[in-house]
């Protein structure tokens, strides 16, 4: 027997605010994904010495890399926003008879976050 | 009830995006942003530098986190958004499509590293 499956249409997400806010949450991974893969072929490029790296950092330099590496920027804080916000909806934190409120969840986040960009800017920076 | 996989997905998916919040923002500003038009003292990203960096296990080692877990939580993400976006009724076939791409870059990652 075949279940029965209701069509959607592919679009659905464009019709209402929080559906499209949910859809771009989600496109978020491809742009972190599509990153992640440049991020290793730059290792591969310094692993293949130093022409193919100066040659791999004049493409980076191209305008349309920029423009890529913003855009993945713009999602990447909104991955990031939203993945902290859905800390307290994640794991509800009880002290004694009292929930914990959901800023004293988030608020660490924000914290860490700020402490490890720190540290890998200034590792990056000569530290 | 059947035994699943679920949970191992769902863990790299949720460690990923921990590493992803945390860690990508400041990446993809220094690498792909500040270094590029030359915001940082340009010896920031010295061929010698990174080399020597990533000569160091400890670096290959947060490289390779920062770049395999990132890669299940987008396989993740993707193979649930392309059901929501009506891909219906190919349901093994989207996972072992997605969850396979993490794997092999993860592989090739571990690769890379491995040797450099």
């Amino acid at each position: 027997m075949k279940p029965y499956v209701r069509p959607i249409s592919a679009g659905w997400w464009l019709h209402r605010m929080p559906y499209l806010r949910f859809m771009l949450r989600e496109f978020s991974a491809v742009f972190i994904a599509a990153y992640v893969i440049i991020f290793l072929v730059m290792i591969l490029r310094i692993s293949q010495g130093q022409a193919a790296y100066e040659a791999f950092r004049a493409d980076l330099q191209s305008p349309l890399a920029i423009l890529f590496h913003v855009v993945a920027l713009l999602f990447a804080l909104l991955h990031t926003i939203s993945w902290f916000q859905l800390t307290p909806k994640a794991m509800a934190v009880w002290k004694g008879e009292e929930r914990v409120p959901p800023a004293m969840l988030i608020i660490p986040n924000y914290v860490a976050w700020v402490v490890l960009s720190g540290v890998v800017a200034w590792i990056v920076l000569g530290g | 009830m059947a035994k699943s996989n679920e949970p191992i997905w769902w863990s790299l998916f949720s460690a990923g995006g921990v590493v992803a919040a945390l860690l990508i923002p400041v990446h993809i500003f220094l690498t792909g942003i500040a270094g590029p038009l030359g915001w940082l003292p340009p010896e920031a990203f010295d061929y010698a530098r990174l080399q020597a960096l990533l000569s160091h296990p400890i670096t290959r080692l947060y490289c390779f986190v920062l770049i395999s877990l990132p890669l299940f939580h987008g396989a993740h993400r993707i193979r649930f958004t392309l059901v929501d976006l009506g891909i219906r009724g190919v349901d093994m076939l989207l996972a072992v499509v997605c969850y396979g791409a993490a794997i092999a870059g993860t592989l090739v990652t571990a690769g890379i590293l491995w040797n450099f």
